[in-house]
C-alpha cells in the first residue's frame, strides 16, 4: 500500500474495494424488514393476550409472554444488533455470555434471597400496615 | 531466504493473515463492553423491581395505574425508530449523506415521541398521587422506566450531535464509527424496552 493510498481522503464510494471499515453495519434491507416484522408480531401477540384477556390461566399467560420476550430479544440481537459468534474475533459474544451469567446471578439471586427473607419476616397485619409511618 | 520468497507469491506478512475480520481498533468492542455494563445496571433495576414490585404500601397497583394502550403506542414508537435507524445505517453503507440525515431525523422524531409519551405518563401518575415516593413498587417503577427514558433522551442528544457532525464533515470514517456505536446503543435500548413492557407493564397488569 503506497503512502498516497493511505493518506488519501476517505471516499465512501470506494469503501467496498478495501476492507469493511470498522463498525460498518452488516445488515441488509431484507434483514431489517424481517426483524421488524417479526418484532411487530412478537410484540402484538403478548399485548393481545393481556389486553384481550384471552387465556383463562394467568400463569400460562405469564409464561407465554415471557417466552415471546426471549424470542424477540433474540430477533433483535440477530437482525438489528447483527450479533454472531465471529464479530470482533468472538470477544463480543464472550463479553455477552459473561454479562448474561452476571445478569442471571443478579436476578435469580436477588429474587431467591429476598423471597426467603420475606417469608421469614415477622408477619405484619393489614391494620399495622395501614398505620405504618 | 531469497529462494524461499521466490517460491511464494504472498507478501511476507500474509503468513500471519488468518483471514479473520480484524478490528482496526477497539472502539466497537469497547462500546459493546460499555453496553454490557449498562445491561448490568438494568439487570439490577429489574431485580429491584422484581423484589419490591408487589409492595404497594396500600397504594395503587399496576392494574389501577397502567394504560396498556399508551404502552403499546410507546412500544411502536421505539420499534419504528429502531428500523428507521437501520435504514440510516443502510444508506450510510451506500454513502448517501442526505438519506442518512433524513432517516436519522425520522428516528429522532420517533424517539422524541417515545420520550414525550413517557413524560406524559409520568406526569399523569404523579398528578394522581402515584409518584415515586408513594410506595416501593412506584419507586422501583420510576427508577427502572425512568433510567430507560433517560437513556433514550441522551440517545436523542447524541443523535442530534451526530447529525450536525455528518452535515458538517460528511460521512467520514470517524463519523461512520460513531453512527455504528449509536446504532448499537439505540437497538440495545429497544432490547431493554422488551424487558420493560413484558415484566413491568404486561405482567404488572396480569398480577
Amino acid at each position: 500500500m503506497s503512502t498516497a493510498d493511505t493518506e488519501q481522503a476517505y471516499d465512501p464510494r470506494h469503501v467496498h474495494s478495501h476492507h469493511h471499515p470498522e463498525g460498518e453495519a452488516h445488515g441488509t434491507f431484507k434483514g431489517y424488514v424481517t426483524g421488524f416484522i417479526l418484532s411487530v408480531i412478537l410484540t402484538a401477540i403478548p399485548f393481545w393476550l393481556v389486553m384481550g384477556d384471552v387465556l383463562p390461566s394467568k400463569q400460562a399467560t405469564v409464561f407465554i409472554i415471557m417466552g415471546f420476550a426471549v424470542v424477540q430479544i433474540l430477533v433483535h440481537m440477530i437482525y438489528f444488533l447483527h450479533m454472531n459468534t465471529s464479530s470482533e474475533g468472538g470477544w463480543n459474544m464472550l463479553a455477552m455470555i459473561f454479562t448474561l451469567v452476571l445478569v442471571v446471578i443478579t436476578l435469580a439471586g436477588s429474587l431467591w434471597v429476598m423471597f426467603n427473607m420475606n417469608e421469614n419476616m415477622m408477619p405484619v397485619s393489614a391494620h399495622e400496615m395501614r398505620n405504618a409511618p | 531466504m531469497s529462494a524461499h520468497t521466490a517460491d511464494t507469491t504472498f507478501p511476507p506478512d500474509s503468513f500471519y493473515d488468518t483471514g479473520e475480520h480484524h478490528p482496526q481498533n477497539g472502539t466497537m468492542l469497547g462500546f459493546w463492553l460499555y453496553l454490557m455494563s449498562d445491561c448490568l445496571i438494568f439487570a439490577v433495576l429489574f431485580a429491584m423491581y422484581g423484589v419490591v414490585g408487589a409492595n404497594y404500601a396500600a397504594g395503587p397497583g399496576p392494574k389501577d395505574l397502567f394504560d396498556l394502550g399508551l404502552v403499546a403506542v410507546n412500544t411502536a414508537m421505539l420499534l419504528l425508530s429502531s428500523i428507521t435507524y437501520g435504514f440510516a445505517m443502510l444508506e450510510m453503507a451506500r454513502g448517501r449523506q442526505n438519506a442518512v440525515l433524513g432517516w436519522l431525523a425520522i428516528t429522532g422524531l420517533f424517539g422524541l415521541a417515545f420520550v414525550g409519551l413517557e413524560i406524559y405518563e409520568f406526569a399523569h401518575l404523579i398528578h394522581e398521587g402515584a409518584g415515586p415516593q408513594r410506595s416501593a413498587f412506584l419507586s422501583a417503577f420510576f427508577a427502572l422506566v425512568g433510567t430507560h427514558g433517560l437513556h433514550v433522551s441522551f440517545g436523542i442528544v447524541w443523535l442530534v450531535v451526530l447529525m450536525i457532525q455528518v452535515r458538517k464533515m460528511g460521512l467520514t470514517e470517524p463519523n461512520r464509527r460513531r453512527l455504528a456505536c449509536l446504532s448499537l446503543f439505540w437497538h440495545f435500548l429497544d432490547v431493554i424496552w422488551i424487558g420493560v413492557f413484558t415484566f413491568v407493564y404486561l405482567m404488572g397488569v396480569l398480577r
